[in-house]
């Protein structure tokens, strides 16, 4: 097996531009290289895409205004106007 | 809203219609209330960062030139509340986010080497690891978090999220992996620890 030529610290600080498909060709051979001889850096990469996904997951999904809240800040904003 | 409504909308919010300022509370409002919701650790927290930020954007709204579209510069108004709040309320220093990036030997090294973790159940994360990474994603520097919170989670592009943030495209990117980079490093041991 040869020897990865980019050491693990260059995939890990362009790793997001190699999975937008930011690199240019050589550089990008250059990544899948080092990532076939690397199980480090192939679990490095896996988990950098599973913990996106879990703030995804994890963020709050509740979108909605409470009424009570929206009608504090209109009437905030009518009292500010009135006093200008 | 299309740039057509957004323009009818806020001539009607400049000459001060009730209505109007009802009306973009109700269109824009949930979406805003969602950025604040996931900046800020409590939902109380959230609701004064979003109350800020609107009644600040109310003020500023004659003064609001139209370069960038309206919701941009209304969740410019309401992140910048957010960090404010954050800023006033913290009660120790914010990690720097070179602590919290993979370390490497001198010769390019990883540190540690790095495992998998398990894949995520079917049915989806349990609520106890939901509240880990959220804790994990109060652990960011608030400024990372921001980006991570638009990007990632309000699938903001890069380019409005540079709006929002007052940043260039490309600290767009460096602190969005950061970021990543950090959630992953504060999120290991807690999944090591479950997995391995």
């Amino acid at each position: 097996m040869s020897r990865p030529y980019l050491p693990c610290s260059e995939i890990t600080a362009f790793l997001m531009a190699y999975l937008d498909g930011e690199l240019p060709a050589d550089r990008r051979a250059e990544f899948d290289r080092h990532l076939s001889v690397c199980p480090s850096c192939v679990a490095y990469l896996k988990t950098y895409q599973q913990a996106v996904r879990m703030g995804r997951d994890a963020a709050s999904r509740e979108e909605d205004v409470p009424e009570g809240l929206v009608r504090a800040i209109l009437a905030a904003r009518k009292d500010s106007a009135a006093t200008g | 809203m299309s740039t057509q409504h957004e323009g009818e909308l806020l001539e009607r919010l400049r000459r001060g219609e009730d209505a109007a300022f009802e009306r973009l509370m109700r269109e824009v409002g949930p979406r805003l209330m969602a950025v604040a919701r996931r900046m800020m650790p409590t939902e109380e927290d959230a609701q004064d960062a979003f109350q800020d930020g609107m009644l600040s954007a109310f003020k500023a709204l004659p003064g609001f030139d139209g370069a960038s579209k309206l919701s941009t510069w209304l969740h410019r108004i309401v992140v910048n509340a957010c960090l404010m709040r954050l800023r006033t309320r913290r009660r120790r220093p914010e990690r720097a986010i070179e602590d919290l990036l993979p370390r490497f030997d001198g010769t390019g090294h990883a540190w540690e080497p790095s495992v998998e973790w398990d894949p995520m159940p079917e049915g989806g994360m349990p609520e106890a690891l939901k509240a880990t990474v959220r804790r994990c994603l109060d652990e960011l520097p608030e400024g990372y978090r921001a980006v991570l919170v638009l990007r990632d989670i309000q699938g903001m592009d890069t380019q409005e999220t540079a709006a929002v943030m007052g940043l260039s495209p490309n600290a767009v990117k460096t602190r969005l992996h950061r970021a990543r980079q950090a959630l992953r490093e504060l999120l290991d041991p807690h999944l090591r620890e479950v997995h391995v």
